[in-house]
């Protein structure tokens, strides 16, 4: 079975996320990156699959600038056979529209009968690359992943899927794109053989030429929304701390607070 | 004149209220536009559903019905919405950031290849009469304000629990268009089996009006215990923080943060919660936050609006016991 998984490069989720000066950019600047979470769990499962059926393949498809490979070798640690990594300027800056497009033109050409991708990068938040990359190949999606089975004969997988209030179960045939979610595994450590063994992956990198479209339909240039302006979010003012001696006159006094004074409850 | 349509999502019987929250906001941006205000319902049986459409400011109704769509499907649900949209043509569409309102949008977008801004948390248009949005990005670390390509229709879904609900007008009968859109099996690309409820009865934390979140400090899964009885008591839904759920106290689900849910509720109250910044991302934008800790330097206390140093367990009982009361009265 040859699964691709679609990893993405983003800033940690401790890090301390600011605008640049003139407020056009993200400041970058002494950020630590790591593989997406929710890419995580997509690479884990796929990785599950393969040991469980005992064949196949698993190929990481990355689309970002030079210092993804880190997180793409990372990938390759925990366990993935080979990677291709969508690095050329023209690809940058782009929304999910242009990525997922770039995307798809590079994965079209690949061999596949499942994709694996996060429910969400979580970085820009856009929970749509998963979802345009399966409308551009023509397959069916699903998103926000639990649990997955495949069937015996590999041409179908039985999907929870969360939702408001409770679990969708889904069947759906094969190849899909499926959105991982918290929940659906916990994935592994590299391990240090895992480590060197990554380094001799093959890591094949995949230019704009590659992917058979022009600059304007890639990256920022083919981008359908775009950001003008970031800014920091209004800072809180800073709280009350609530009076009392004794628990019980804490809890009446914030009680209070909360009805008469900020008219919640 | 072709309108700013809000995609209105039901469930029993009953449209969302982050529909009607869209319909108050969006009511502005089409007199602003000079644009009739239509929505659209997706189902097997939903013109029952109309009136209260209507209430809340659409001009016009579109009932797109058919059997096979009688549970959302991805593939079924976007084929019958962009029949309408191609046929329409719209100049916007707005969804509830809901989870299908983000799965039907994005799948949208990319089949008509048009500009998405995902769980927006506020809308206008500038005075060319183009959409302009302001998003929470790395979970409201910062905010973009994004602006559409000039193809058509615009889309963007919004944040339930942000923008404010206009007064209904129960005297507004909106003009019901009603179409059947020809989708089947092998439109939808799979099948839905069942449905499991899981915290039967329950809000969703991204759709709750007040959350009571423990962490660490709860000690252990079987004290989560006294949060659920201040949750009973203020009609709120339990949280908790990625330690609380990484421990395996709480489920995945329950998890606010920049790794789980992004969360705005009227109010927030974080029992036992340090307040590590992945944590701040996720409920920062909560109308109101207490922190209940009896660490003094928690970080927490620098984004709440009212801070209790002192024993949660002793705290979390007593403000039970004072709800209740206020309750009574």
């Amino acid at each position: 079975m040859e699964i691709l998984v679609c990893v993405k490069q983003v800033p940690d989720t401790e890090a301390e996320i600011r605008p640049t000066a003139d407020q056009t950019d993200i400041n970058l600047e002494g950020i630590k990156f790591v593989v997406n979470v929710y890419d995580e769990y997509a690479v884990e499962e796929a990785l599950r699959i393969k040991e469980q059926l005992g064949e196949g393949t698993v190929t990481i498809v990355s689309l970002g600038p030079d210092r993804a490979a880190e997180s793409i070798r990372t990938a390759l640690a925990m366990g993935a056979d080979k990677a291709v990594h969508l690095n050329d300027p023209s690809f940058l800056g782009g929304d999910a529209y242009s990525t997922a497009k770039a995307l798809s033109k590079a994965i079209a050409g690949m061999e596949y009968d499942l994709i694996m991708c996060g429910l969400r990068a979580i970085d820009d938040d856009l929970f749509q690359v998963g979802s345009i990359l399966a409308e551009l190949l023509g397959l069916p999606s699903v998103t926000g992943v639990l649990k997955m089975e495949l069937s015996g004969d590999k041409k179908k997988a039985t999907v929870h899927r969360q939702v408001e209030g409770g679990i969708e179960v889904l069947n759906v045939s094969l190849p899909a794109v499926l959105g991982a979610t918290k929940g659906l595994n916990e994935p592994r450590y590299p391990s240090l053989p895992g480590i060197m063994k990554a380094k001799k992956k093959e890591l094949k990198e995949v230019k704009l030429a590659d992917v058979g479209l022009s600059e304007n339909e890639v990256g920022k240039q083919g981008a359908l929304t775009q950001v003008v302006k970031f800014s920091l979010p209004p800072v809180r003012q800073a709280g009350k701390v609530v009076d009392g001696e004794t628990p019980e006159e804490k809890a009446a006094q914030l009680a209070k607070l909360l009805r008469e004074e900020a008219k919640v409850v | 004149m072709a309108g700013i349509w809000v995609y209105a999502e039901h469930k029993d019987n009953k449209v969302k209220k982050v529909t009607f929250e869209i319909l108050s906001e969006a009511k502005k941006l089409a007199e602003k536009r000079g644009e009739p205000l239509c929505a659209v319902l997706i189902g097997s049986s939903v013109e029952g559903m109309n009136p209260s459409l209507g209430a809340y400011g659409a001009e016009k109704v579109y009932c797109a019905e058919a059997d096979s769509l009688d549970k959302y499907t991805t593939g079924g649900f976007t084929k019958a919405l962009c029949g309408l949209i191609e046929q329409e043509q719209p100049s916007i569409v707005l969804f509830g950031a809901s989870v299908n309102g983000k799965d039907l949008s994005a799948r949208v977008a990319g089949r008509l290849g048009v500009g998405l801004a995902t769980d927006c948390t506020g809308m206008d248009v500038d005075d060319a009469g183009k959409l302009q949005v302001r998003r929470p990005m790395f979970a409201g670390k910062v905010y973009a304000d994004v602006v559409f390509h000039e193809k058509t229709p615009q889309m963007a879904s919004l944040r339930p629990n942000v923008l404010p609900v206009g007064e209904p007008d129960e005297s507004r009968t909106p003009e019901v268009v009603k179409v059947t859109p020809e989708v089947g099996p092998g439109d939808l690309g799979l099948e839905v089996a069942e449905m499991i409820a899981t915290g039967a009865g329950k809000v969703d934390l991204t759709e709750a009006e007040i959350i009571v979140s423990g962490g660490r400090g709860m000690k252990g899964p079987e004290n989560f215990q006294i949060l659920e009885e201040l949750a009973d008591a203020l009609g709120a839904v339990v949280g908790a923080s990625r330690s609380a759920v990484d421990a395996g106290w709480r489920a995945q689900s329950d998890q606010v943060g920049q790794s789980g849910k992004v969360v705005t509720p009227n109010l927030y109250i974080a029992a036992g919660i340090s307040g590590a910044i992945q944590h701040l991302a996720g409920m920062g934008t909560s109308k109101v936050i207490v922190a209940i800790n009896k660490d003094p330097e928690a970080p927490i206390f620098k984004k709440a609006d009212y801070g209790v140093v002192d024993d949660l367990f002793k705290v979390v009982p007593a403000l039970t016991e004072e709800m209740k009361k206020l309750k009574a009265e």
